[in-house]
Parts: structure tokens; C-alpha cells; sequence
């Protein structure tokens, strides 16, 4: 069965979709990523959708449902490389994915992650 | 026969009947305008002549759209197409047809002679084919003058939207004109291709040359300043007038969410403390 691999890089887990959503699949992705970041105790999640061409909307509603769920179980989750065919294809569907972190590509979206990181460890320790 | 009276005086008095037309054709289009010259329009008319007689021969129908019509369909069409081309009227592109009637009838009376009946019945069919003949070449000129002007529209819609690159990671979108589904959509598709592409991470609409903003227009800007934010770069909206900041507020129009700057100054500004570049006086 097709399995999209979740790659762990220190406090970082890093998602990369490269192939075709479907349902199955995105559930099964939900499902794998709450648990990988419980396990490794992540401080970030980082999703690259930059080869995901069709989006439907529940895909569209399953990428924020991971956002919150991440945020949850306590990880910044950043979307990045949204190709501008999936943008408008959202921006149609009305959903605007309120609440979920984007960045341009896996570059600027580890540093967003990083900065994101080093500003939570501050707030917890004042002074 | 009527059809084939017609075509046995157009074989027998071509030549009269082409000469007069020709002389009519030239009084009435050459010397007025000077944008035709009188070979080409004597060719036209002795290449129209022959397609005439040789659809009169067996055309029994005055139906233009049958297939014997085709070659001189195509002809007229062509030369409509030309004529639309040279900047002539549509009037002036139909007299080119109309005008052979008075040297045709000239000619019709000339063969029948008394016989009024008969004169009246062949004039009448004469003037039903020549008339269809007409109006296929206004049909003609109408459809290159609409495929003129959509074309004018796709080169308009393409030209005014430029993506202009302001600074290292700063794009600039300067709308000019009315902003309706259709260009929105071009524009959002364009600038959100030029953002993957240069990796910009602030783009700036600015609107100062859209004449009016109502609810379909902010409802245009707001998915494309959504569209931006999903891919991880922000907008700016420049270029707000005092008239359609009022518009906007009085449209209940919620822009929330979305940075706006009363001039491009400002939102380059803006865009550039964001991206954490300085400027040296």
C-alpha cells in the first residue's frame, strides 16, 4: 500500500507529498503524522505540496485539519510550495485556511520554523 | 429559365456589363478614398464576374448556402476580409455587391426588350441573388471586424497586466483599468506564476489606475491576496484613493487582514522593513 513517508531532521519532521492525493491516503497521513510527532516529541512540522497538482476539498480541509493538530499536540506546522493552480483552486472552494503557516519553499519555511521555535522557547522562559 | 436568362446575358453582355460596373466601382471607391487601387478593383470585379456566371449557369435555387456557392462564398469573403483590412464601411464594402445591379438590370433590359412581365421576373431574381450575394459580404465583414476586436481584447488583457520586480523579493502588480472576472483571473494566475518563480516573498497590488472598486472587484482582490498567503508570500494593496477607501467602507467591504498603503512609496517601504532591507540615502 502506498505510504507517504514522514522524514524526522532533529526537532523537525518533514512530510513531502509526490504523489496524488486521495482520500485513503490523506487519512492515513492524519493518522501517521499525529503519531510520529507525539513519538518524537516535534517541535515542527513542515509539509512540501510543491508536486501536488490537483487538490479537492477535502484535501484542501485535511491540510488544515493537520495544521491543527500539530498545533495541538504542541508543533508549528508550516505549509510550503503551493503551486499557484492549487492556490486559486482553494482560494475558489472558499477555503483560505485560515490559521495555517505558509512559506514559498522548504528554505524559507525552516527558517520560518526555526525563528517560530526560538520565539516559543523565549516566552517560556522569561528574563 | 430564369436562371439561365441571367446567365446568358451576363455570357453575352460580360463585357458591357463589366465595363459600366468597373466604371461605377471606381467613381464611387477610388477616387474617394484612394485606398484601393483601381487594378486591384477592376481584378476583383472581373473575378467576381466570372464566378457570377458560372454559379447563374446551374444554380437553380437562390440558396447562397449550397455548395455550388462555395467558390464565390469564398471570394466575397476574401474580399470582405480585405476591405475590413483597408479600413473601408461596412456600406462601402456592400456597394462593391449593390452597384453591379444597375449595369446587370441595364443589361437584362436590353436583352428582354418589351416584355415587361418577363423583365420584371428576371430583375426580381437577379436582385434576390444578388442581394443574398450582399448581404453574405456584410455577414463577411462583421466577422473580421469581430475577430478584430477580440483579438484587440486578449493583446489588452495581456499587455496591462505586468508583473514588475521592485526589489530583491518584491514584486509589484500595477492594475490599470476596470477589473472584472476574466482579468482578475489573469492577473492572479500571472502574478502567483511570477512569485514561484522569482521567490519573492512580498507582492504589492497597487490599484491607482482602476477607476472604481465595488464589491466584485474587492471580492477579486481579496482571493488574490488569499491566493498569495497560501503559497507564503504576502500583499500589499497600494493605491488606495480617499473615494475608494469610502466605497469600500461603505460597501461593508471586510479588508481585514489585508495591509493597505494610500501610495506604492509607502507599501515599498513597508515591503522593504519587512524583508529586513535598508536603503541608503
Amino acid at each position: 500500500m502506498e505510504k507517504i513517508p514522514i522524514l524526522r531532521m532533529g526537532d523537525f519532521l518533514l512530510v513531502t507529498i509526490q504523489i496524488d492525493m486521495h482520500d485513503q491516503l490523506a487519512l492515513k497521513l492524519q493518522d501517521d503524522l499525529s503519531n510520529a510527532i507525539q513519538q518524537h516529541a516535534s517541535k515542527g512540522v513542515l509539509i512540501d505540496i510543491s508536486t501536488l497538482e490537483m487538490v479537492d476539498s477535502f484535501i484542501g480541509r485535511m491540510v488544515a485539519d493537520i495544521s491543527g493538530m500539530g498545533r495541538i499536540l504542541g508543533a508549528q506546522t508550516i505549509l510550503v510550495g503551493m503551486q499557484p493552480a492549487v492556490a486559486i483552486t482553494l482560494v475558489e472552494l472558499g477555503l483560505s485556511l485560515p490559521g495555517v503557516a505558509t512559506a514559498l519553499n522548504v528554505e524559507r519555511g525552516m527558517e520560518i520554523l526555526r525563528r517560530k521555535i526560538a520565539a516559543d522557547g523565549t516566552d517560556e522562559r522569561p528574563g | 429559365m430564369a436562371e439561365a436568362t441571367l446567365s446568358t446575358v451576363l455570357k453575352k453582355s460580360g463585357k458591357d456589363i463589366k465595363a459600366s460596373w468597373a466604371r461605377d466601382l471606381a467613381a464611387a471607391q477610388v477616387s474617394a478614398k484612394g485606398r484601393i487601387s483601381a487594378a486591384e478593383l477592376e481584378q476583383q470585379a472581373s473575378e467576381f464576374l466570372n464566378l457570377l456566371t458560372k454559379v447563374a449557369e446551374f444554380a437553380r435555387a437562390n440558396d447562397i448556402g449550397a455548395s455550388d456557392f462555395r467558390q464565390i462564398r469564398e471570394f466575397l469573403e476574401g474580399v470582405s476580409r480585405s476591405r475590413a483590412a483597408q479600413g473601408f464601411t461596412s456600406d462601402e464594402t456592400a456597394t462593391f455587391i449593390f452597384s453591379f445591379k444597375k449595369p446587370l438590370f441595364a443589361s437584362l433590359k436590353a436583352e428582354i426588350g418589351k416584355d415587361a412581365e418577363e423583365l420584371v421576373e428576371q430583375t426580381w431574381k437577379a436582385t434576390e441573388l444578388l442581394d443574398s450575394l450582399g448581404l453574405h459580404t456584410i455577414k463577411a465583414y462583421q466577422k473580421t471586424r469581430e475577430e478584430l476586436i477580440n483579438r484587440q481584447q486578449r493583446e489588452m488583457l495581456e499587455l496591462s497586466t505586468p508583473v514588475v520586480k521592485l526589489w530583491e523579493g518584491i514584486l509589484a502588480l500595477p492594475m490599470i483599468g476596470t477589473l472584472d472576472s476574466a482579468r482578475t483571473q489573469v492577473v492572479m494566475e500571472n502574478l502567483l506564476q511570477k512569485v514561484v518563480e522569482t521567490g519573492a516573498q512580498i507582492a504589492i497590488l497597487d490599484i491607482t489606475g482602476v477607476p472604481t472598486v465595488d464589491t466584485l472587484v474587492a471580492q477579486h482582490l481579496l482571493k488574490t491576496v488569499t491566493a498569495l498567503r497560501l503559497m507564503g508570500a504576502e500583499a500589499i494593496i497600494s493605491g488606495v484613493r480617499p473615494q475608494i477607501a469610502q466605497t469600500i467602507v461603505h460597501l461593508g467591504v471586510d479588508l481585514q487582514g489585508v495591509t493597505t498603503k494610500a501610495n506604492l512609496a509607502d507599501a515599498l517601504a513597508l515591503a522593504l522593513r519587512r524583508t529586513g532591507q535598508t536603503l541608503k540615502a
